[in-house]
């Protein structure tokens, strides 16, 4: 039995609140926990198969050239080497989100620094790698282009991502309040902590890999066209992914090459990257320029605003950072230019890291607010609320929610607001100087096609889809929706997921997989209901399911009687549809910060920080509340340390290691607090659920450096706010 | 060559190549996966294991230095059946998302607490001598060399200020 929703209207029952069982958005702990704190998960590198060898690859040193000869003899008679690969199928770098085939292969030229060329394989790894390093790569360079904001390159101008709206010049010019500055963000490395892995192994024409992957669905066919092999020859399983945060999107080296590999030595093989490949062969966010112009009157109502973003990508790349993607829609003002342009480089791919658009967009737009206010003598939380438009300012769609004005309310009572003192160097704690500054939060919402197979037997329920969990609590938020819809204990419910064989969900990306899969789940559950109620000789409404029991009109039977002739297996299918184009989406929140700003040195302390949000229904308190703590620290990195940094004269990332990029560690963080607005939004599911997983770092960064602005007086444009250039201004 | 390795109570004739870390004999030679790289360069604690009680990383000594010597991973803190306090505090209070740093977490605080239980002095602690009172600044600054990109370190520090506080 299929149970097929399109989403082309609001769905307003709120059906979840209607049940019995209790579960639904509750703090409950994560399903798979046990396995985790035991060390018990099998992560991708960690299956035990048989006959397994090892992989290293071997990476460019140039940033542009061509290969010219592979001296494969010397190592191949090391000992342990089972193979030297230069395969025509090695992916230059890897597959964007969503992708659905192969990325640009080939190893033969080479368009930047730590491209893949060939793959060694031996008996151990320590052999392997010994061998990698061994190998000698001739080539022959070309010039490279390393500078973003070189002069002499060509800005690409993508029609359909420029906006126009109005006279902004006009605007400017008639302003009683303006702000026309140019901001900067470095290069981000989403650094999950589990490196990108892959073991590989055939059986005759059937491949199996077990791979550190975001979205499975994609994954195959991006692995099977990128080997030139049919998707149904192709079996990923990723039970369980050590973070991805925008990285393994698209199919990687480590799966591609393994697979290679594995086929020529005719043994499984398994591949890690170093931490290193992680930095330099995976993507990395794109450095960005943007010039933002604000216009506003007397009120500090807004007038125009201008957005133009500079970012860069490897010839031949569709993909680049949105970085004005919630600009269009998140201030009213009549006169609009917004401005996206590619310059084309010879550095790693760039790619989604958590956030991509909004993470560096609305935290410089944030930025430039918190000049605009201070600029107008009007509080900023003030300034956003004036600004709030009525419906979308570049179409006139209607929003089919709007918190922003009551995530900015609440956030300032809860974080006490008032409090601050615009004026800043006034509040001082010994050489500290102290500050408070917020920002908003947005981001947009989307929902994604996505199938899932529910299974209510006599023994409980068991749900089947190839949707992963990355850390973001999929498992335990669809066992919720499914335990609160079909009566069930948690216990009784089993989830199984990451594997293709599986029906397949969006994967983890874009803050889409929960509401997505868990729509896909209650479309089951709710087909599941009305057979029982079939069976009762009741309505599906009249029904109420709690504990394994069915009860209606006074009558409670054990679901296990219900079932007697067989377990009730339904797929659902959710489908996107008008509620996606009719409406526009997003979701909103608001960050304050308290920061303390060190006169003598000036380092920066996060004392205090406050996320409050809004994302439709939360399935679970507790894991919803640790994606807003873990985008609110990405935050904290963009504001204050993380920065992939370029040798201008060669193109390397200089920094490739965690003792150099500086991820927020234990001590930078505070007890953040993270609060979440009542909110059902019946346009984005049918479980009327929005996307989570990037919001708390839509904007969070701002909050933290306007917070150093109203601290000590010194206003940094170009991210992370460094001691050099806060020391510079003090 | 041979190394004699006791782990989580069970002795193990470790025959490896002289360039294996220990992590990498823990892994590809025992199939004990439950400590994990996160760097191999000393950087995030993912690989953090017991050896002769104090915590380590692992990726960053080789197996064939520790012939005798006994080590604890995760599997010997506490099996799914039977977890420690520790592990129980990380499961209530959300102190992991993905998991992947979380067995180096639960390692490292489990010795981590004993430090502080013996008196050591961490660089927030108020005086070198004297008992350390368990802060949550000073779990944070003790804590901080182990990573943990899903950033869960808030729910890391209530789990290991639980843990303790439950102990005590
Ligand atoms: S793997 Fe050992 S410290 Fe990172
Ligand atoms: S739980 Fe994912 S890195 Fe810590």
């Amino acid at each position: 039995m299929t149970a097929h929703v399109k989403m082309d209207a609001p769905d307003r029952r709120n059906r979840l609140d209607a049940m019995a069982q209790g579960v639904i958005g509750e703090p409950l702990d994560r399903s798979e926990g046990a396995l985790k704190v035991s060390g018990k998960a099998v992560y991708a590198h960690e299956w035990p198969v048989e006959g397994l060898c090892h992989a290293v690859l071997v990476r460019a040193a140039i940033s542009r050239g061509t290969v010219t000869r592979i001296d494969k003899a010397p190592v191949e008679a090391m000992d342990g080497v089972l193979a030297v690969i230069d395969d025509d199928r090695l992916l230059r770098n890897p597959a964007q989100g969503t992708a659905n085939k192969a990325p640009v292969q080939g190893p033969r030229k080479i368009f930047y620094i730590g491209q893949p060329l060939a793959v060694v394989v031996a008996e151990s790894f320590e052999q392997a790698r010994h061998a990698a390093q061994q190998l000698v790569v001739e080539t022959e360079a070309a010039d490279a282009v390393l500078d973003p904001e070189a002069e002499t390159l060509e800005h690409e101008r993508p029609k359909g991502k420029q906006t126009s709206q109005g006279d902004l010049d006009q605007a400017m010019g008639a302003a009683a309040f303006s702000i026309d500055e140019v901001y900067r963000t470095p290069g981000h490395s989403s650094a999950p902590m589990e490196p990108h892995a892959a073991i590989a192994s055939w059986d005759g024409d059937r491949l199996t890999v077990r791979a550190s992957c975001q979205m499975l669905k994609y994954n195959r066919n991006e692995l099977a066209d990128a080997l030139g092999i049919k998707p149904e020859n192709v079996r990923i399983l990723a039970p369980y992914v050590g973070g991805g945060f925008g990285s393994k999107l698209g199919i990687a080296h480590d799966a591609v090459a393994a697979s290679i590999a594995a086929r020529a030595v005719g043994r499984p093989v398994a591949l890690a990257l170093s931490r290193r490949q992680v930095f330099e062969t995976t993507m990395r966010r794109s450095e960005s320029r943007q010039r933002v112009r604000l216009a506003a009157d007397a009120e500090g109502r807004l007038t125009g605003i201008g957005h133009a973003a500079l970012v860069s990508q490897l010839p031949g790349e569709k993909f680049s950072e949105p970085v004005t993607q919630a600009t269009h829609f998140l201030y009213a003002a009549k006169n609009r230019e917004i401005v996206h342009e590619i310059v084309r480089l010879n550095l790693t791919c760039a790619g989604s890291v958590r956030a991509p658009g909004e993470a560096i967009g609305m935290t410089v737009l944030e930025t430039a607010m918190d000049e605009l206010a201070i600029k107008a003598g009007i509080d900023p939380v003030e300034l956003r609320k004036r600004n709030i438009p009525e419906t979308d300012p570049e179409g006139d769609k209607p929003f089919s929610s709007h918190m922003l004005a009551s995530a900015l309310d609440r956030g300032a009572k809860l974080f006490d607001w008032q409090r601050r003192n615009p004026v800043p160097r006034s509040t001082r704690d010994g050489e500290w100087l102290i500050g408070l500054g917020m920002s908003s939060a947005a981001r947009v919402n989307m929902l994604a096609e996505a199938e899932a197979i529910v299974t209510l037997s006599a023994g409980g329920v068991r749900i089947e889809s190839d949707m992963t969990d990355i850390g973001t609590g999929t498992y335990t938020v669809l066992a919720q929706v499914a335990a609160e819809m079909l009566g069930q204990p948690m216990q009784s419910v089993t989830t199984v997921l990451g594997d293709t064989d599986l029906p397949p969900g969006p994967g983890s990306g874009g803050s889409w997989g929960a509401s997505s899969t868990g729509s896909a789940v209650f479309a089951a559950c709710e087909d599941i209901r009305k057979c029982l109620a079939e069976k009762l000789g009741c309505v599906e409404e009249e029904l109420t399911l709690k504990d394994g029991h069915a009860v209606t009109a006074n009558r409670r039977v054990p679901l296990a009687e219900l079932l007697a002739d067989g377990p009730i297996s339904v797929r659902g299918v959710i489908e996107p549809g008008k509620t996606s184009k009719e409406v526009r989406q997003s979701t909103f929140g608001a960050f304050f910060a308290e920061v303390a700003v060190n006169e003598v040195t000036a380092e920066v302390r996060v004392r205090r920080m406050l996320g409050v949000f809004a994302a439709g229904r939360i399935l679970n308190a507790k894991t919803a509340r640790s994606q807003c703590l873990g985008g609110m620290t990405f935050g904290i990195g963009m504001a204050l340390t993380e920065e992939l940094i370029h040798d201008p004269r060669t193109g390397a990332i200089v920094n490739r290691d965690f003792a150099e990029y500086h991820l927020p560690v234990n001590a930078d963080v505070p007890q953040l607090e993270v609060d979440f607005l009542e909110e059902r939004d019946p346009w984005a599911s049918p479980i009327q659920a929005k996307g989570i997983g990037e919001l708390g770092i839509s904007g969070a960064a701002a909050s933290i450096n306007n917070a150093i602005f109203n601290a000590c007086g010194v206003r940094v444009r170009d991210y992370p706010a460094t001691l050099d250039k806060i020391l510079a201004g003090l | 060559m041979q190394t004699d390795l006791t782990i989580n109570g069970h002795t193990y004739a470790l025959n490896a190549d002289q360039r294996t870390t220990l992590l990498d004999a823990l892994r590809q030679h025992l199939g004990l996966t439950g400590a994990k790289k996160g760097c191999d360069h000393g950087q995030c604690g993912a690989c953090t294991v017991l050896v002769n009680g104090r915590r380590i990383n692992s990726c960053l000594t080789l197996a064939c230095m520790h012939d005798g010597d006994e080590i604890v991973t995760i599997e010997g803190i506490g099996s799914e059946e039977d977890l420690s306090a520790l592990q129980q505090a990380f499961m209530s209070e959300d102190g992991f998302q993905c998991g992947y740093c979380t067995p180096g977490q639960i390692c490292s605080a489990t010795a981590m607490l004993e430090e502080v239980k013996a008196g050591w002095p961490s660089h927030v602690s108020d005086s070198l001598d004297g008992k350390p009172r368990l802060s949550d600044e000073e779990i944070s600054e003790r804590m901080s060399g182990n990573l943990c990109r899903c950033a869960c370190y808030p729910n890391i520090v209530a789990a290991i200020r639980s843990a303790s506080e439950a102990s005590s």
